[in-house]
């Protein structure tokens, strides 16, 4: 692997760190496999680029994604919170959903950014060197959301969304509202993978409406391999964790394209079924060594 | 302070598991009472406690709180007045946070959750010296993750946590029935302790006998959904086990039941 192809890795692990930090709310935090994520990254993306297109500072863009994909996490948590609706089926219901809206905001399947300003440009105006410029912005970004959700995770109202994943009745025996925290985790998890849809629109100079397929595993599987590196100790260690996932499944990902075996070479194409061959793999490990040790979960 | 008034509650109506767990049901308690619940499996003592928690709501009647009716209020909104132990000792801690992340929790029961720090500097020298009263050692455990404790400690732990933000009412639901014999007596004994040291109105679900016996000043004996004895004070206290047992055998003789129904195997060697 080239230089540039490691720190390009490095980037898009970060550009994506901060759907990574949303999936692992809740996939591990609350414990609601959320589909939405397919659906949340595009939608980001198209709202920053249009907000982008129109003048619209890129930095501000990105809160307009946030809030955007925070209502689209909203939608989920209360068709699975309010309406009883299987949050797997929730959400593949608002992932659909978005498909039509992103288009509907964009006006078309894509927008294109060049020539617009980014995030990127006006951190590159300040005299930051280019190469260095991607990692560096993206991966301050990252780090700083990944220490706001080790916060908010403390907080009272966190720990009680934290209680919600691991046992429902208990927190509601202590007086706390589950819809609500379902509702605001769930939102609160597309608002960060919408943000980092629209850094992904912005670095790539592009929005398109289904650039957002298989976000879920590409989630899923850095939150796995981040806790396969660095375990799963304290809050800030399995968020940091999620977060060097990211760009340890990214730097895989250009590993594996840069393989060949024989007159075979792994195009981007294959890249979903490696995916999910990685999250099976994970997913299923722990209980095969449990088998073999003898030792029952 | 807590009046039950003609609660009624059907599962399953219509269907042909239709069963009425409560019917009728009427009490009265007053501040202070420590009502001992027995009666077989399904007699309706857990649907009771479920019934206050606002598990479900009652198809009829009515729950009346320090004269206020909250027959219909959410069961986390009801949280505010209630402390409950549930049978499954897991049930009443989180396994991923620890000790005093969960205690943190506990103490604010019903209360408003807001961004504040969710364990306090301040609280843990409160949650030392109440841990300290359980003597399991585990006030030097503040840290450590509740999934490293016992199934008895972790019940100790939701004693505590129940009782930490003081409620109006203690709801106790078979709360030793899944522990050792040595760990269940431990814990009776913490519940004794805790109830008569904050005077707590409690109601305690057992399948014990002898348990219900030895505790509380009053006791309730369901059957089939509804309350066919309710004895206290002076006429508890003379109560023996052969009296309850008569009046398992006497319901029996007249449903014509088998005496399995009325009375579980695991009664009568409780």
């Amino acid at each position: 692997m080239t230089y540039y192809a490691f720190i390009g890795a490095v980037e898009q692990g970060f550009v994506y760190g901060l759907m990574v930090l949303g999936v692992y709310l809740t996939f591990r935090v609350l414990d609601f496999p959320d589909l939405t994520v397919d659906g949340s990254l595009p939608l980001g993306a198209a709202v920053s680029s249009v907000a982008v297109t129109a003048g619209v500072n890129p930095y501000l863009s990105l809160a307009f994604a946030f809030m955007a994909g925070f209502a689209a996490g909203a939608v989920t948590g209360l068709l699975n919170a309010k309406f009883k609706i299987l949050h797997l089926l929730a959400s593949i219901l608002t992932m659909i959903a978005l498909y039509s809206i992103n288009i509907r905001i964009m006006g078309r399947p894509n927008l294109t950014l060049l020539g617009k300003p980014t995030v990127l440009s006006a951190f590159t105006g300040l005299g930051v060197p280019a190469h260095a410029a991607g990692p560096l912005l993206y991966g301050g970004l990252s780090v700083l959301a990944a220490i706001a959700l080790v916060w908010y995770l403390s907080t009272e109202f966190g720990q009680a969304t934290l209680a919600t994943g691991d046992n429902p009745r208990m927190i509601t025996a202590l007086g706390v509202n589950t819809q609500v925290t379902v509702i605001l985790g769930v939102g609160l998890s597309n608002a960060l993978t919408a943000v980092s849809g629209a850094l992904v629109a912005q670095n790539q100079g592009a929005a398109d409406v289904n650039m957002g397929v298989g976000t879920i595993v590409a989630g899923l599987a850095s939150v796995i391999i981040g806790e396969t590196l660095l375990g799963r100790g304290g809050l800030a260690r399995t968020i940091a964790a999620a977060l060097a996932g990211s760009v340890a499944y990214r730097l895989a990902i250009a590993l594996a394209l840069d393989l060949r075996i024989g007159s075979l070479s792994v195009t981007p194409s294959d890249l979903n079924l490696i995916t999910a061959l990685v999250v099976v793999a994970a997913l299923t490990l722990p209980t095969l060594r449990a088998r073999l040790t003898g030792r029952r979960c | 302070m807590l009046t039950l008034a003609d609660i009624s509650k059907t599962f399953f109506r219509g269907g042909a598991n239709e069963v009425a767990a409560l019917d009728a049901v009427s009490l009265d308690i007053a501040q202070g009472d420590f009502l001992t619940v027995i009666g077989s499996n399904g007699a309706g003592k857990s649907s009771l406690l479920n019934c206050l928690a606002g598990c479900f709501f009652p198809d009829a009647g009515h729950i009346v709180l320090d004269g206020r009716d909250i027959t219909t209020l959410p069961e986390y909104a009801r949280a505010a007045f209630l402390g409950r132990v549930f049978q499954d000792p897991l049930l009443g801690t989180s396994a991923s946070l620890s000790i005093e992340q969960n205690l943190a929790l506990a103490s604010l029961r019903g209360k408003r959750r807001g961004l504040a720090p969710g364990v306090k500097a301040r609280d843990r020298e409160r949650f030392r010296h109440a841990l300290a009263s359980l003597s399991l050692g585990l006030e030097d455990r503040l840290q450590a993750g509740v999934r490293l404790l016992s199934g008895g400690q972790r019940q100790a732990l939701t004693m505590l946590m129940a009782t930490l933000a003081e409620p109006r009412v203690l709801l106790l639901d078979e709360h030793t029935a899944a522990l050792d014999p040595k760990t269940a007596a431990h814990i009776l004994d913490l519940t004794e302790r805790i109830v008569a040291k904050k005077r707590l109105t409690t109601l305690m679900v057992t399948h014990n006998m002898h348990q219900a016996l030895r505790l509380g000043n009053r006791l309730v004996m369901m059957h089939r959904g509804r309350v066919i004895l309710d004895v206290r004070g002076e006429e508890k206290r003379n109560l023996a086990v052969e009296d309850l047992l008569r009046r398992f055998h006497s319901l029996r003789d007249r449903d014509g039941e088998a005496a399995d129904d009325a009375m579980s195997d695991k009664m009568l060697l409780a």
